[in-house]
């Protein structure tokens, strides 16, 4: 149900490739990559890309994620169209230029393949890699299929360049990343009217003379942060225009937030990636069971959509939250996020938080269908619990 | 003495905020000045970042992007590949760093820059330890030289950076000092010249951190210069050497006594730290005549 009926527009294509495809109709002017599994098809195909003259981006090759994506902000700091990808060791080896990037309002696009982080060592599709980056800045998106990465690369450096943020797009390892599935691709013409080229306000080497990232005071720097924060504001916005656009011109949505057979739904479940596709089946099969389920789908996770997701939790009865991820201390960290969204509301759905394939486990459609029953007569335990 | 021929470009302001005295103002004068306004600058969290002073005020006419410590080489391929994609392949890249974010956090990043032979201009103002925050020792830090992370001098020897770069055969590689100022200037134009990855390290020796007199820099680095402590040299392609200067006086004691990281050294030390230096100027001469 998650893949189309194959079309002419179409070309079999794993997560990795659907998204260097992304990466190639956007056009960008640099690309420094670092390989890592489940990361390098991405940077396999771009480089083939690229040796064929279908892509004409300065790729470099430097010796770590951190130096790549020091590279990226530099880059993209002279008003450079710049992507970037990786996973999980290298997206946290790039912590602190996370926020570097963000704080100097380079609108850079990065991939980043979920996996689990070490230690011990695995290689398996789990969100904590990113999901632990949430305050650093960056936009999220956390993309379901091939399809849905593609839509989302392109979609990404329209919002960036919007709003001078850097926009990280996360797909699960393997279960995105290597499954293959019918991709459309847009046609060049069509990225190239839906992005754009603009110049920036601030590039560095413009003639101005002007230099970024100086040592400011107090004030200065606070100033950073709330313009940083008004510019968080007007992604969801941003992030609705882009999809409305996209559907105009290829007739497929990607919204912040997403929903499927929802809107009499009194169970649902709320989940991000890989795990909707599951939680699809699910409800089709409880609700031949006559049981009234819908999915949530949390697409745009930073800034997440408070508002909106107010609005669509009310009404639910049961709100089932699957977290493919494990913050240590807290539990689930999607769980958190819809907590603190819901608290204080009126009449808000019981939330069950549950920890649902953490390391890569899979989930068995069965599973969600018997879980949307347990929860009906469970009164929700204030911590995330691991789904047996 | 040699007469400073030299005509400022106006590249670098006054009201920088370097000590009274700092000689890394006055060579990052005669760089920037050398290099001229085709050029973007990287800099790394050191002396420099704080010369230029605090935003929006800038002492370098140039624009700077002050990036992260480890990363300077590689900020600085990023800002040279998107000139280079934008039609500017002509812009000078220049990056700024000091011996902290070179020797030691920046080393990684710095020799993928240079394995990749990026067209850039790497300046290291070496002063031979973190002395922006407060002077604390680096892999630069020479033996017995006390700081505040090795108070009893430290005991092992300056890491050869410049061999190390050498062996990634990169096409130029030169030490310079604010005490010839002139060579300083041919060397940063000859620099500029060449494509691919250039390594210039400019002695400079730190009033606080060494605990050099005010007035004291220049003669300081000059004695380093002319008792083979800090040969002036060049290296093109990781082989070929040239002395600038092939000549030194057999004596350092006047080099250390002008400093206060030294003044605990016994007779032995520093007989020692001569024996050293004549090690390593042998080596070097011998490098350098087998390339003639």
């Amino acid at each position: 149900m998650n893949a189309p009926a194959f079309a002419d527009d179409m070309q079999l294509l794993n997560g990795n490739h659907a998204v260097a495809w992304g990466v190639r109709l956007a056009g960008p002017d640099v690309a420094p990559l670092y390989p890592i599994t489940p990361q390098t098809p991405i940077l396999e195909k771009l480089v083939e890309f690229q040796s064929s003259g279908a892509f004409q981006a300065e790729l470099l090759t430097p010796e770590s994620e951190h130096s790549a994506m020091a590279a990226a902000i530099a880059a993209s700091a002279t008003g450079a169209r710049v992507f970037t990808a990786t996973s999980s060791q290298g997206l946290l080896l790039m912590h602190e230029l996370l926020h570097f990037a963000s704080g100097a309002r380079t609108p850079i696009v990065m991939f980043n393949v979920n996996r689990t982080p070490a230690s011990p060592w695995g290689f398996w599709p789990d969100q904590i890699d990113s999901l632990s980056q949430r305050d650093t800045g960056w936009v999220q998106l956390y993309s379901e299929n091939p399809q849905d990465s593609l839509d989302s690369v392109i979609q990404a450096f329209r919002i960036a360049e919007a709003t001078n943020l850097p926009v990280m797009i996360n797909h699960d390892a393997f279960y995105v990343s290597h499954s293959v599935e019918p991709v459309s691709l847009p046609s060049p013409e069509a990225v190239t009217d839906f992005l754009p080229r603009q110049a920036r306000d601030i590039q560095l080497g413009d003639g101005s003379g002007r230099s970024l990232g100086a040592p400011i005071d107090q004030a200065s720097w606070n100033r950073t942060r709330r313009d940083l924060d008004e510019a968080m504001k007007t992604v969801e916005q941003f992030a609705i225009d882009a999809s409305q656009v996209w559907e105009k011109q290829t007739g497929r949505a990607s919204a912040p937030l997403e929903f499927y057979r929802y809107h009499d739904a009194e169970i649902v479940f709320v989940t991000m990636g890989s795990m909707c596709g599951t939680a699809r089946e699910a409800i089709d099969r409880l609700r031949t069971s006559g049981i009234k389920a819908g999915l949530l789908k949390v697409r745009l996770f930073r800034p997440l959509p408070n508002e909106a997701l107010r609005d669509a939790l009310r009404g639910a009865q049961h709100a089932i939250v699957l977290d493919r991820n494990y913050s240590p201390g807290t539990g689930g960290v999607l769980h958190q996020e819809l907590r603190s969204v819901l608290f204080g509301t009126k009449d808000p759905p019981r939330l069950h938080g549950y920890l649902a394939g953490v390391g890569g486990l899979s989930v068995p459609v069965e599973r969600l269908e018997a879980l949307a029953t347990e929860v009906r007569d469970t009164v929700p335990a204030a911590n995330s619990l691991w789904l047996e | 003495m040699e007469k400073i021929e030299y005509t400022d470009e106006g590249q670098f302001f006054s009201g920088h905020v370097a000590c009274a005295g700092c000689v890394e103002a006055l060579s990052m004068r005669v760089i920037l000045n050398t290099l001229g306004k085709d050029t973007v600058g990287v800099v790394a969290p050191s002396c420099s970042a704080v010369i230029l002073g605090g935003h929006p005020m800038s002492a370098a006419k140039i624009p700077v992007l002050h990036g992260t410590l480890e990363s300077a080489a590689a900020s600085a391929s990023g800002v040279k590949r998107a000139l280079k994609a934008q039609g500017r392949d002509d812009t000078t890249v220049l990056c700024l760093a000091g011996d902290g974010g070179t020797y030691d956090i920046g080393l990684q990043a710095l020799s993928s820059a240079a394995e990749r032979n990026e067209d850039i201009l790497y300046v290291c103002f070496d002063n031979e330890g973190y002395m922006n925050t407060g002077g604390q020792k680096s892999s630069s830090t020479p033996r017995n030289a006390a700081t505040g992370s090795t108070p009893f001098g430290k005991t092992t020897r300056k890491k050869n950076l410049i061999e190390i770069l050498a062996a990634h055969r990169i096409p130029y590689i030169a030490t310079v000092s604010p005490s010839h100022l002139n060579d300083m200037a041919a060397k940063i134009a000859k620099a500029q010249t060449i494509e691919g990855t250039k390594v210039v390290i400019v002695l400079i020796p730190c009033l606080p951190g060494w605990g050099v007199a005010d007035n004291d820099a220049v003669a300081t680095a000059r004695l380093g210069v002319e008792s083979g402590v800090f040969p002036l040299f060049e290296i093109e392609d990781g082989v070929r050497y040239t002395m600038t200067k092939s000549d030194k006086s057999d004596a350092i004691n006047g080099y250390l006594k002008k400093q206060k990281r030294y003044r605990h050294l016994t007779e032995a030390d520093r007989a020692d730290l001569q024996a050293e230096v004549d090690e390593t100027w042998s080596r070097l001469l011998a490098q350098a005549e087998t390339t003639v």
